[in-house]
């Protein structure tokens, strides 16, 4: 096949092109080039948006053998990917750029692209695995539990996924690092990437509040009383218990929650943790990455909320336009904007974005 | 299969060149050291640039080795505007080179300088008149004016005997690095107060060019140390790149002529078969009076970067426009002031051919060329639509 690797300079995605070379494809290197003001050097654990990636891309693909070029997708990154995540949280939900990205860049942009010019996928340094199975191509956890991205993924359909390739699935990220090593790649010992690539600084409360404004607002118990006063709404997270900065204890002394946040009123709703549990999901823009569940029918499945949360135990049906989710256990804290990702044992089954909850 | 049509950026070193720089990378010695090995090398140093002169019309005082074209233009306009405190404005073109416009602008922004542009026709000239009115002027503040003797991508050559009438008493300097060796260019004839040259361009070296400077002048310098070359620029002289960039240029010379009409021939023979083959690409390179081997094109409906990925994954080596310091690609500087809107400049490819290339090859690369466009409009199309 002639795939497109898309190689951030990271460990992984220099693994991944090796790879797909090494099964016999016809492989170039492409780094996207998603901020149009790259910072020169990377600072803390990042990896993607600097020059010093690109360059270590490129060092990649010399080592590797195959040929580099960087593809400008700032814009494209910043209409789809960050005034998104800016308008999720403006409207009170928590959404994860990350999904967002693979949906409508890696594998949508750039996929586009390679099928243009006349390539047949593209190759990433994902952990996730595709299998030929009975339901077709079909995707599933890593074996490493703690590296596993089929979360990220689940936003991609079939027709996405059809043109996917994760060659490191099947491997730990310490043997991923020690591979890469023996393939002499430079970035065998590079950090891996944790933040949100375009907060430079890590600080995401902070980068939120500069765009979105810091406007003084008040916290509220459930019944309306006001307990003390917010310094911006879009900084708290549903299920977040520190730094609330409320004086007025409870009759039980018990800890308080943020329960809501309501972007409107300016509003952040707070209560004990019992009034956080979940026992209901719903979520819309139902994305199957393989074949669609039959409509009305239920299943016993897993539920996941986060990139890394644990799977959940759950019942799921879907009616074409929403994902219903009813947990076996409830669940404490959900924020509305959040990836609701089903799976049938390590199959990732589809995917919802969370738009309420019981 | 490799085809390379990008000899603008830099050219094949040619064969004496390559002897030339292996016999005296042989050889031990610092050109300013006063014992018997260094007398030896500065011989050779100067034997070169004696010879050098003779083929580009100068003295061989006049020659300052540098070791960049890049070097050489950013001498010759922090040089110049230093030189003279009481004039701060530079005049060039709105299409030269990088290394021409960036001293500028980083002048321009921490110096106080100040820049004017003079504007391109679409003949792919420097608009004479305007120049007039500016110097008409402004002539008493004007510091330098640098006007490219050939450009880049479009190939056109420019009417620099005319720059200098026009200038009268003001420096002129003309960055050379395309024509030389190329096309006619006498430094002397021509009347210029400062000239680029540069090796690797006509199949010498990378690492060594020169600013020819007339004799009597002083430039302020940018690099200071040993004074090695007239106290304006220092530097331990490279011997090896020095002597092998004046075998080169010997063999250019020498045989310029001919290798004029073969390249020539060459994109003519390429221009005229591509109109037939893809008759909505235009031509945007000038045919005459330019450069032999340019051939610069719009492909509607494509990006240039997705022409060059295709084009180099067939073995043919091109180029387009500029990249960023991350390496994002970018719109033609030269296309733009030409005229053409961002999109076409987007959409356009430099093919520059040399003397190693053959008829066979152009066919070669003919043959591919509309797979490779189609690929690139699919890619273009769906691009668009996200």
């Amino acid at each position: 096949m002639k795939l497109i690797a898309a190689m951030s300079g990271g460990v992984d995605s220099a693994v991944a092109a090796a790879r797909a070379v090494e099964a016999g494809h016809e492989v170039i290197g492409v780094h996207l080039a998603l901020s149009s003001n790259p910072q020169k050097y990377r600072s803390g654990a990042r990896g993607c948006c600097t020059i010093e990636d690109s360059h270590d891309a490129r060092r990649a693909a010399d080592v590797i053998g195959i040929p580099f070029y960087i593809w400008d997708m700032a814009e494209e990154f910043h209409e789809n990917v960050v005034e998104n995540f800016l308008s999720e949280y403006a409207g009170g939900r928590t959404p994860n750029p990350c999904l967002r990205c693979n949906e409508k860049i890696k594998f949508a942009a750039v996929l586009d692209r390679a099928r243009g010019l006349g390539y047949d996928g593209v190759v990433t340094g994902h952990y996730a695995q595709m299998f030929e199975t009975e339901l077709g191509r079909t995707m599933h956890r890593a074996v490493d539990p703690a590296k596993d991205q089929s979360y990220v993924l689940a936003v991609l359909n079939t027709e996405q996924l059809a043109g996917a390739h994760f060659p490191l699935g099947d491997t730990v990220k310490d043997e991923v690092r020690i591979e890469a090593k023996r393939r002499g790649l430079y970035v065998a010992n590079k950090p891996d990437s944790h933040d949100i690539c375009f907060v430079p600084s890590g600080d995401n409360a902070g980068w939120l509040r500069e765009r979105l404004g810091s406007d003084v607002g008040p916290i509220l118990d459930q019944d309306g009383n006001k307990l003390g006063e917010h310094k911006g709404a879009y900084t708290y997270t549903v299920g977040q218990r520190r730094g609330l900065g409320i004086s007025v204890p409870t009759a039980g002394g018990e800890a308080r929650y943020v329960l809501k946040i309501e972007p409107k009123s300016n509003t952040v709703v707070v209560g004990n943790h019992e009034s956080l549990a979940v026992i209901k999901i719903v979520g819309d823009r139902p994305i199957w990455c393989g074949p669609a569940p039959v409509s009305g029918s239920k299943y016993p499945g897993l539920a996941q909320i986060r990139a890394h949360g644990s799977p959940l135990a759950c019942t799921y049906s879907h009616d074409g336009i929403e994902i219903s989710v009813e947990l076996d256990e409830p669940l404490y804290g959900l924020a509305t904007g959040q990836g609701l990702v089903i799976y049938d044992g390590n199959r990732v089954v589809g995917s919802a974005t969370v738009s309420h909850t019981e | 299969m490799t085809i390379y049509l990008d000899h603008a950026a830099t050219a094949p070193i040619n064969g004496a060149a390559i002897e030339a720089l292996n016999a005296q990378m042989r050889k031990v010695g610092n050109a300013s050291s006063l014992h018997n090995p260094g007398r030896s090398i500065r011989k050779d140093v100067e034997d070169a640039r004696h010879a050098l002169s003779e083929l580009v019309g100068a003295a061989p005082s006049e020659i300052i080795f540098t070791g960049s074209g890049t070097e050489a233009n950013n001498l010759a306009i922090k040089g110049f505007f230093w030189q003279s405190p009481e004039r701060n404005v530079i005049v060039t073109s709105a299409f030269e080179h990088h290394a021409i416009l960036d001293p500028i602008e980083w002048l321009v922004e921490h110096e106080s300088a100040e820049q004017i542009l003079i504007p391109i026709t679409r003949a792919g000239l420097i608009d004479l008149d305007f120049l007039k009115a500016v110097v008409a002027s402004r002539a008493a503040e004007i510091a330098v004016i640098s006007i490219m003797h050939s450009n880049n991508e479009l190939g056109a050559i420019q009417p620099i005997a005319e720059v200098v009438n026009i200038a009268r008493e003001i420096p002129v300097h003309t960055d050379a690095v395309q024509s030389f060796g190329k096309v006619e260019f006498n430094f002397d004839s021509l009347g210029v107060t400062a000239a680029t040259i540069s090796a690797h361009k006509v199949g010498g070296p990378l690492g060594v060019a020169a600013l020819i400077l007339k004799r009597g002048l002083d430039l302020t310098p940018i690099l200071h140390g040993g004074g090695q070359e007239r106290e304006i620029r220092s530097g331990t002289l490279n011997a090896p790149a020095i002597v092998a960039f004046t075998a080169a240029a010997q063999d250019a010379i020498a045989n310029r002529e001919e290798n004029f009409r073969k390249v020539r021939h060459l994109r003519d023979y390429f221009i005229s078969r591509l109109q037939v083959i893809l008759p909505d690409v235009r031509i945007n390179s000038i045919s005459d009076p330019a450069l032999p081997g340019i051939l610069n094109a719009t492909f509607p409906g494509t990006e240039s970067d997705a022409l060059l990925l295709l084009l180099d994954t067939e073995g043919i080596s091109a180029s387009a426009g500029s990249a960023c310091s991350a390496g994002v690609p970018r719109p033609s500087h030269v296309l733009m002031a030409l005229g053409l809107s961002e999109s076409d400049a987007d959409a356009s490819l430099r093919l520059s051919i040399g003397t190693t290339n053959t008829e066979k090859e152009i066919d070669q690369v003919l043959a591919i060329l509309p797979s490779v466009v189609e690929r690139a409009r699919n890619a273009f199309v769906v691009s668009e639509l996200i």
